[in-house]
């Protein structure tokens, strides 16, 4: 483009040109803009199926210039496998939140999972129910406000948070888990770096690949946004601690293909 | 496969989703339709097809979505309690526009049940069973031939109003065994310009059931609501045995039309002048031939394996003008063609 010899960084182009719907400082822009880039750079635009679901993700296939369809609430790892058995030259990835993979998509992501069905999972953990104004999620942390637990999460009322990662990790279907974070540049591009690395275990034709990323949500947290990723960092991380949990020999072999 | 051969109710319906080019299967276990189930876990894969075994019905019906999205012919066979779950993915397939097949079992609710066969999901086949406006033409076989054939005539209607089809049956049908003629495979499938395929050399394709902006919702609804008047109109299917000089005509479907059969032979033995209209589509109801038969006079026998469902159906195309007698069982407890026959002889 004449002018723009030096724009070192614009918009991927498989994102549409439109503003997307996300409240101040939420963490999905990023994620789907990481997805963007990686799917870019792997060039997968012919090739990869968004496979949206219940949340904030909703109209994920609104934002990728890629084959895209709705999915019911937890549902989307059984959608996505469909996609894949039927045609598997096709690279489907699932965007899901708290509400529909922890709480009432456990037994699809678990069974995917565990069939090592060879798609990629994308789970924004923001420990509360986004779109639906805050209520309390799996992953809402002890002590934490909820609009459904307004005087804060207690073990009393609603149990312990869950650690889906570490569950996931201990089944033999999967190829690929891991937790990332988006509280800082330096974690962002970690995330990007597990973010392609997933969808190269799934080129690869390796078992499910899963990558759990912290977001940020600070509208229902009650967090101004610009203090939002220092909460989580401070707050969530502790809870849900940042690593791998699976890496099977063939998805370690294709780390020195990613670029990051 | 030789051109005739026996064959059990439900083994006819995954034979007779094979010859229409099923590419997909998804099934969790639930009697009485395990062996419909058990036969694909066989056949699919001798035939290069998709088969699974699901986690749940819940999971079966959103693969069936899924495979279907992806431009596959695919269905899931269940019998009701996990029919009652499959209604919201039902309902996202109406509202998606999406084709699939969809075969419930039936037996005996609510609840756990029994086993055995009944017909107490009539109304939620025929009243949407799922959530918002939308409606599912739902094929109504009662031999295993029409098993076999219904299955097949259920792919092409789903494809050619992009819509779910249900075939519903009974237990008792399901595990019958009877003579069946193989029809001939369906050899060439419809395009589908739809469908999620990848991105290529096309503008991408988006499957979903809601519009980004709201106010663009009726207009889409609106769309599909003269697609299912389209549907009513066209698809009304019933056979008629014996209507011609009936004063008494039963109304049965499924099982219960075999039992009505019997009955309505032994009536007439008795020179009571019985005829018979089994619904073949139950939605859409044949309305209009029984609203001509009750402007002759007759009278009508709904007979069926439930509290009293189609019988209102009955009741709508009728009116308050002539008699209506509902005979019935439930619990999972045939209907025989002795109770069909008092409940005639009560009316003569």
């Amino acid at each position: 483009m004449d002018g723009f010899e030096d724009m070192i960084f614009g918009r991927p182009e498989i994102m549409e040109d439109r503003p997307t719907h996300f409240c101040p400082g939420c963490g999905h822009g990023i994620t789907q803009r990481l997805i963007g880039e990686v799917l870019d750079e792997l060039d997968l635009q012919e090739r990869a199926v968004c496979v949206a679901s219940i949340g904030c993700t909703v109209t994920a296939y609104a934002y990728f210039k890629v084959d895209g369809l709705e999915s019911a609430h937890g549902r989307a790892p059984a959608v996505a496998t469909a996609i894949k058995r039927c045609r598997p030259e096709l690279v489907p990835f699932t965007l899901q939140g708290d509400g529909d993979l922890a709480s009432i998509g456990t037994t699809e992501i678990v069974h995917a999972a565990a069939r090592g069905e060879k798609i990629t999972v994308i789970f924004a953990n923001n420990a509360t129910y986004g779109m639906t104004g805050g209520q309390l999620a799996p992953t809402t942390l002890i002590g934490m406000y909820s609009a459904s637990t307004p005087h804060g999460r207690t073990v009393e009322q609603s149990g312990y948070p869950i650690r889906m990662s570490e569950m996931l990790a201990t089944l033999d279907g999967p190829s690929y888990i891991t937790r990332v974070s988006l509280h800082n540049p330096a974690n962002v591009r970690k995330a990007k770096k597990a973010i392609e690395l997933a969808f190269r275990a799934q080129l690869a034709g390796l078992g499910l690949s899963f990558v759990e990323v912290l977001s940020m949500c600070p509208i229902n947290w009650k967090v101004e946004p610009v203090k939002a990723r220092q909460w989580m960092a401070d707050n969530m991380i502790p809870q849900f601690p940042l690593g791998e949990f699976k890496c099977i020999p063939e998805v370690e072999a294709l780390k020195k293909e990613v670029k990051g | 496969m030789p051109e005739r051969t026996l064959m059990g109710g439900n083994i006819a319906i995954a034979e007779g989703a094979i010859l229409a080019g099923c590419g997909a299967y998804f099934g969790y276990p639930i009697t009485p339709q395990n062996d419909l189930l058990e036969h694909m876990a066989r056949r699919m894969p001798e035939e290069d097809r998709i088969f699974l075994q699901t986690e749940s019905e819940l999971a079966a019906i959103n693969m069936v979505y899924g495979a279907a999205a992806a431009g596959f012919r695919s269905m899931t066979s269940t019998s009701s309690p996990g029919f009652s779950l499959q209604q919201e993915g039902i309902s996202y397939m109406a509202g998606s526009e999406i084709p699939a097949v969809i075969a419930n079992i039936m037996r005996a609710g609510p609840g756990l049940g029994n086993i055995g066969g009944a017909q107490g999901d009539y109304m939620q086949c025929t009243r949407g069973g799922g959530h918002g406006d939308y409606y599912l033409i739902t094929l109504a076989p009662s031999s295993v031939q029409d098993m076999l054939d219904y299955t097949m005539l259920a792919f092409e209607l789903a494809d050619k109003y992009r819509n779910p089809v249900l075939v519903m049956a009974d237990g008792f049908l399901g595990q019958v065994v009877e003579s069946v003629v193989i029809r001939e495979r369906v050899k060439k499938l419809p395009e589908k310009k739809w469908a999620i395929t990848g991105a290529a050399g096309r503008p991408k394709n988006i499957i979903n059931s809601f519009e980004m902006n709201p106010m663009d919702h009726p207009a889409r609804i609106k769309l599909i609501l003269q697609k299912f008047e389209r549907m009513q109109r066209n698809e009304v299917r019933y056979e008629g045995l014996e209507l011609e000089d009936a004063d008494i005509v039963l109304v049965a479907y499924g099982s219960v039309a075999r039992s009505a059969m019997t009955a309505m032979q032994e009536a007439r033995l008795h020179k009571i002048k019985v005829g018979l209209l089994r619904p073949i589509t139950v939605l859409p109801f044949p309305y209009q031939p029984l609203a001509d038969l009750a402007g002759r006079g007759c009278k009508f026998v709904a007979a069926e394996m439930s509290a009293g469902q189609m019988v209102e159906d009955v009741r709508i195309a009728v009116g308050n003008r002539n008699e209506i007698k509902l005979v019935n069982s439930w619990g999972g407890v045939p209907l025989t063609a002795d109770e069909i026959f008092e409940a005639i002889d009560l009316l003569a």
